[in-house]
């Protein structure tokens, strides 16, 4: 079976969408981000849909569960690329995608998951000793 | 109104709706529709394929590229001879779903068309139509 493959980029992961899917393939491409989300200790998950001609309700489905599992996993999902009439026609379907971020390139979507890293390491450093 | 083409896809699979959407986008790009406008259709036409294929134990889609004379546009119809609908007013509420979905295909393909009808009957099945016209 064929899966989409996931790169790593500095402390995040990167997900380039680059064909229709269907629902074997994002089963599979969930499956395999929790994983590696895990073994790559990664901060943050990128997903580039620029390729993507539609997002209908099923891959929205499938992008707002990648990122509430993220969450859970203490990474950030960001949603890069998305076409304008891709955008259009989601607010027109209803579908609001309230719990992901978006960016409109993968080079804004790393700048909002390095400023997290940054954030939460000043937390971090803040509580030591 | 007679279409002036009319192609009949069975949907069974998930492959099949990756199709019927392909055939869709090369039709509504036939036909003159903008950009945004074939994103619409195409993306109704994804959910209303895949509700044939969730709830209607799979079916038939027919794209038509028609004609009144002035203008042209896509006519979709998505026939299925599973259990029907019960509640269509309920069914269509954004929300509603009897699976695990989001509730957003039926109401969400209606916004995206400019013409849209459901005709149902419990235990016979369900006939979704919906046109986007140029
Ligand atoms: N072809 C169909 N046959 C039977 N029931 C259907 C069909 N299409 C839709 N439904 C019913 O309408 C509900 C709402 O559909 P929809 O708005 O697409 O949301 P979802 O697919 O997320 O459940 C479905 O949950 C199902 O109960
Ligand atoms: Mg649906």
């Amino acid at each position: 079976m064929d899966r989409i493959p996931i790169l790593k980029l500095g402390s995040a992961l990167l997900v380039t969408i680059q064909v229709d899917m269907h629902d074997r393939l994002a089963t599979a491409l969930q499956e395999d981000l929790t994983e590696k989300i895990v073994s790559a200790r990664a901060k943050g998950v990128l997903i580039d849909i620029s390729a993507l001609e539609i997002v209908d309700s099923f891959i929205g489905r499938m992008l707002d569960h990648i990122a509430a599992i993220s969450r859970m996993l203490d990474a950030e999902t960001v949603v890069v690329g998305m076409r304008p009439a891709v955008a259009i026609t989601l607010v027109e379907l209803g579908l609001s995608l309230s719990g992901v971020k978006t960016a409109l390139n993968v080079e804004r979507g790393m700048d909002l998951i390095r400023r997290r890293l940054i954030e939460t390491e000043a937390a971090d450093g803040a509580g030591d000793e | 109104m007679a279409p002036v083409t009319s192609d009949r896809m069975e949907v069974r699979s998930s492959d099949d709706v990756v199709r019927v959407r392909q055939q869709v986008r090369a039709r509504a790009l036939e036909v003159g529709l903008s950009l945004v406008d074939q994103t619409k259709i195409v993306t109704a036409a994804s959910e209303l394929a895949r509700n044939m294929l969730d709830y209607g134990g799979g079916g038939v889609a027919t794209i038509e590229v028609v004609s009144d004379g002035i203008r042209r546009g896509l006519r979709l119809v998505f026939d299925d001879q599973g259990p029907g609908i019960a509640d269509i007013q309920l069914a269509l509420k954004d929300g509603f779903t009897s699976g695990g979905g989001l509730g957003l295909g039926l109401g969400g393909a209606k916004r995206l068309c400019n013409e849209f009808s459901i005709d149902s009957k419990p235990g016979e099945g369900t006939r979704v139509t919906c046109a986007r016209w140029k």
